[in-house]
């Protein structure tokens, strides 16, 4: 596409058409990645019904506090990408371009916590493979636990990757000007993106760290 | 264009909910809800607040509520097979033990 938008690319009658077909791709994306998360959700769920001590031994050596901070942080992102809707909806640039940078930031607050929390779990040999310590007799279980939260949150992290590098690409788009009142669909499409993200994470904390905290 | 938009006192107020059903997921779990008999209960309300967080996100972040029916006809057909999925791998791995053949797994 030219930078110099126009209202509406040729095969579509009104740009409002445009715009809800958009979204909708973006929709039905979002849907196979449902099913993409729900079949690693779906293994969780098995394999924590058979070996339901090993997965909470597991689970109570996640961090508790980091992984209530980073969903925190993370809800504050989807807030932030939300007001970047908003002001692009309104055609403020300068306001677009400070909650694109704000939901950024938060995005990469959350891939440093996340980071830290990796780091400490190879300091604990508790990352499945060779080096892999724990005292117990169910150490095989306690493995497969830490499988599932790597496969899990390494996928969760990847994606927020990328999310990283669409909000980078929008904010280069808004300081080109190559957004208005009349053509925000980009900004729109990766806030569906980035919010999917979130719900990810949403369903991913409470099956990983509070799954045995009562016991 | 007609899409409304979305006053940003309800976006802040959807945040809050957020924040509040986050404290409130954590601190149910480190509770027996159960009493030590219902074996699912926290899974069950750790489940619903999720749930109802995702909703939240959906409809409002995600501008589901003021979207085409369309939009509904794609999520709902993501959650229906979604549902699908879980629902048949548990049908299938829950009742294996009903059967008196050996051995799988525990």
């Amino acid at each position: 596409m030219p930078e110099t938008h126009p209202a509406h690319a040729h095969q579509f009658e009104t740009p409002e058409q445009q715009y809800e077909v958009s979204t909708l791709g973006m929709w039905a994306f979002l849907v196979t990645e449902i099913m993409f998360f729900g079949g690693l959700f779906a293994g969780f769920i098995v394999y924590v019904t058979f070996y339901a001590q090993g997965f909470a031994e597991g689970s109570r050596h996640l961090d508790i506090t980091l992984g209530t901070v980073n969903t925190l942080v993370l809800l504050g992102s989807s807030l932030t990408m939300a007001m970047a809707v908003h002001s692009a909806q309104l055609g403020r640039r300068s306001r677009l371009l400070i909650f694109l940078a704000l939901t950024l930031a938060l995005g990469l607050v959350f891939l440093g916590i996340k980071g830290v929390e990796y780091s400490h779990k190879f300091h604990e040999h508790l990352v499945p493979g060779p080096s892999f310590r724990f005292d117990s007799a169910l150490a095989q279980n306690v493995q497969l636990f830490f499988s599932f939260y790597f496969a899990m949150t390494g996928m969760h992290a990847l994606h927020m990757i990328v999310g990283a590098g669409l909000l980078i690409w929008l904010m280069v788009g808004t300081a080109r000007g190559r957004f208005s009142t009349e053509y925000f669909t980009p900004v729109e499409v990766t806030g569906l993106y980035w919010h999917f993200v979130d719900i990810v994470w949403i369903f991913l904390f409470p099956t990983l760290y509070l799954v045995a905290r009562h016991q | 264009m007609t899409h409304p938009i979305v006053p940003v006192r309800l976006y802040v107020l959807i945040f809050g909910a957020l924040v509040a059903l986050t404290v409130l997921t954590v601190l149910a779990s480190l509770y027996d809800l159960g009493g030590g008999r219902l074996h699912y209960a926290n899974a069950i309300v750790a489940v619903t607040i999720a749930v109802t967080k995702a909703a939240l996100v959906v409809l409002y972040f995600m501008h589901l509520r003021y979207s085409p029916r369309l939009t509904w006809v794609f999520l709902g057909a993501g959650a229906f097979w979604m549902v699908i999925l879980l629902v048949l791998v548990m049908a299938d791995f829950l009742t294996r033990s009903w059967l008196p053949i050996a051995t799988w797994g525990g």
